[in-house]
């Protein structure tokens, strides 16, 4: 894989072999990846996979334990940024970024924001101060341009009438579309935004989505982004890198990653729009519960890939998808379907893992029937919980119900509570949710029955 | 739902800041075990509504009304103390206390009394903060931070939750599984919820009610279901990339 990183030429940002450490934490581990020149490249992740971290080795925040770094500038010029202090990295290898905190200078106003941020030519050209003073020419046509600079980018950002605001004082929003517009005052050929759609609602972001476009069209700069708002991954950039505890577990376009079942169970849960249509045919089938029905729809959805592809490989959701929306809404055409494909997706759990360790006496290897009973009718039993009873073969109310005092004690024990089963009194919630399901039969294989 | 006694009514708030009015008369409720969510654009007020709830700034006219007490001009702490929590935005965590001392402090008001069984909920729901339970709130990732304050919040067994764009800054799933988490302390333990939200769509999903303010104003309020339905809302927060 080295090789052919290096190869590539049209890279603006090669990664390579990148390592970061605190202390006995890794917080990146061994990671390659790179950044096409003029291309969008995201980087998403789990909460704590380390991608802040890469943007700090990136920005010479931090000094990276090992690998290396290459920057390569459009006039060719190849810098390491590993081995170089943050502010000459601004300035030389032209790395500009922002922050998931924002840190605007929040006393001075908007525009003194932006001129900040053009220090570097001002300071060149009013000779560090002293011809400035002197009122040489050079640093007056310097300073007018520095401010038609800024006006430019409070243009593009739409934030020219709060010029003479204290950016303190902006909204959320803007706040966050003036750091874009401090980075790009310094000209940068990269740049790193840090969650930039972060506290943003669902139009402001197709606009941050627009205003990035924007300015790679315009002045060609490449863009480094993280992201957890798919409607901005997934719309703007070219190139997704999907990091995981420090790793990188898929790498691709957006909509190879988006398919990756590893993506799916670390990150994404299941497709948006999936959860979409499942909460219109819900709806269209008049279920009341609809959130609690999109996520037991991720959960099995997880444990569906989970256990049948432990290592990669084309991932179906539509069974998982199809027993989650049978299994809530209630409407007799789709229940003709569910029998067989709830019966396929626990033959599938089956075969994959069957029973694990640890489980109580009454275990079963399926459910009877095919079909399990909703646990997480019992107070105290969520869908993981759930899911990690299925795990060790409880499917039924019965089972539970029938638990004795070493049962109890197993199960306490996977489920890594204690007390908490007596203390709710499952098994008597059990007992009589039996019963009533007893009562009135749960519908069985033959579907149909109006 | 007819109206039983309000757990939290706010009544014709006006905020300030400086001479800067954020709130003009915001009239809100949230009745027991209810879910309520509040939406409206960046700089519409809703935080500042949050934060008044907990007199940070206070209300300047009108009154704040928690089951059946007038607690508009109570001192923050005491407000904290009749079980109203809050997971602000912004995650403001204890950035030198560890994961175990932030819950810690979020349990105090019971003495820890129950810190064991109230902290391996809080694991339950985010198995991260577990795996990171030593180290100091400041080192952690942004979306970790995040998690935290919320697990903080949940500590103090409240009765009323306000929660602050829970889901900013958070992976997919992670939002997922913390919006399935409040409706499942909500069905189980009859918790209220008043939640602000950028993610409008998940947020109305989630919710009984819903606000809708703009400017500092509420524009408008109804069933989670109408406001979902009414192409104005739809147009403002809804389209445009769902969520």
């Amino acid at each position: 894989m080295d090789s052919e990183v290096q190869k590539n030429t049209s890279a603006i940002l090669r990664v390579e072999r990148l390592s970061m450490k605190f202390g006995g934490l890794i917080a990146i581990n061994d990671l390659n990846f790179e950044a096409k020149r003029g291309a969008i490249t995201a980087l998403i992740g789990p909460n704590g996979a380390g991608k802040t971290t890469v943007f700090n080795c990136i920005t010479g925040f931090y000094k990276p334990t090992e690998g290396m770094l290459t920057l390569t500038r459009q006039n060719g010029e190849e810098y390491l940024l590993e081995r170089m202090a943050d502010f000459v990295i601004t300035k030389k290898a032209k790395v500009a970024r922002t922050f998931q905190n924002i840190r605007l200078f929040s006393g001075l106003t908007v525009l003194e924001n932006l001129l900040v941020a053009q220090h570097n030519p001002l300071m060149l050209s009013s000779g560090f101060t002293v011809l400035g003073l002197l009122g040489f020419p050079t640093y007056k046509k310097a300073a007018a341009d520095a401010i038609e600079k800024a006006r430019f980018w409070l243009e593009k950002i739409n934030l020219v009438d709060r010029a003479d605001d204290a950016a303190g004082d902006l909204p959320y929003g803007a706040q966050r579309r003036l750091e874009i517009a401090r980075a790009m005052c310094t000209e940068p050929e990269l740049l790193c935004l840090d969650e930039p759609a972060a506290g943003l609602n669902a139009r402001e972001s197709a606009e941050l989505n627009k205003l990035l476009l924007d300015i790679r069209a315009e002045t060609g700069t490449s863009i480094l982004l993280i992201e957890h708002d798919m409607s901005v991954v997934m719309e703007i950039s070219d190139h997704v890198v999907v990091l995981e505890y420090g790793t990188k577990i898929s790498d691709g376009t957006p909509d190879m990653v988006k398919n990756d079942p590893k993506v799916i169970a670390a990150y994404l849960g299941v497709e948006d729009e999936e959860v979409v249509e499942l909460i219109e045919q819900a709806e269209a089938a008049g279920v009341d519960d609809i959130t609690a029905a999109v996520d037991l729809l991720s959960t099995e959805a997880l444990q569906e890939i989970v256990e049948t592809h432990p290592d990669a490989g084309p991932v179906e959701l539509i069974p998982a998808t199809s027993a989650a929306k049978a299994r809530r809404a209630k409407t007799p055409a789709v229940k003709k379907t569910s029998a067989t494909t709830v019966s396929t997706a626990t033959e599938a759990a089956a075969k994959a893992g069957a029973i694990k360790a640890g489980a109580t006496a009454n275990a079963l290897t399926e459910p009877r029937g095919g079909k399990a009973d909703r646990l997480i009718l019992i107070k105290g039993i969520g869908p993981v919980n759930e899911r990690k009873l299925n795990e060790h073969g409880i499917f039924h109310f019965d089972q539970i119900a029938a638990w004795k005092k070493a049962d109890v004690i197993a199960a306490e024990a996977y489920l890594d509570f204690d007390g908490r089963i007596a203390r709710e009194d499952w098994i008597g919630q059990a007992k009589k949710l039996a019963k009533e399901s007893q009562a009135k039969p749960a519908p069985k294989k033959t579907g149909g029955a109006k | 739902m007819a109206e039983p006694q309000a757990l939290l009514s706010i009544e014709n708030v006006e905020t300030y800041y400086g001479n800067i009015r954020a709130l003009s008369g915001v009239t809100v409720h949230a009745n027991p075990g209810e879910i309520v969510t509040l939406i409206g654009a960046n700089g519409a007020g809703k935080s500042t509504l949050m934060m008044t709830i907990f007199g940070m700034p206070r209300a300047r006219t009108g009154r704040i009304v928690f089951d059946g007490k007038d607690i508009t001009k109570l001192p923050t702490h005491e407000i904290a103390r009749l079980r109203i929590a809050q997971s602000p935005e912004g995650r403001r965590i204890f950035p030198r206390m560890t994961v175990q001392e932030n819950l810690q402090m979020g349990a105090s008001l019971d003495n820890l009394q129950f810190f064991d069984e109230d902290s391996r909920m809080v694991f339950d729901l985010f198995p991260r903060l577990k795996e990171r339970i030593n180290q100091r709130g400041g080192t952690l990732s942004g979306g970790e931070q995040q998690m935290l304050a919320i697990g903080r919040a949940l500590m103090a067994r409240p009765r009323l939750l306000l929660l602050d764009e829970p889901s900013l800054g958070l992976a997919p799933l992670i939002i997922k599984h913390i919006f399935e988490a409040i409706k499942e302390l909500n069905k189980h333990t009859g918790l209220t919820v008043f939640l602000v939200e950028q993610n409008a769509f998940g947020a109305l999903k989630l919710a009984d009610r819903g606000y809708v303010m703009v400017n500092g104003i509420v524009k408008m309020s109804g069933s989670s279901a109408d406001l979902l339905a009414n192409p104005e809302v739809r147009a403002a927060y809804l389209e445009g990339g769902r969520h």
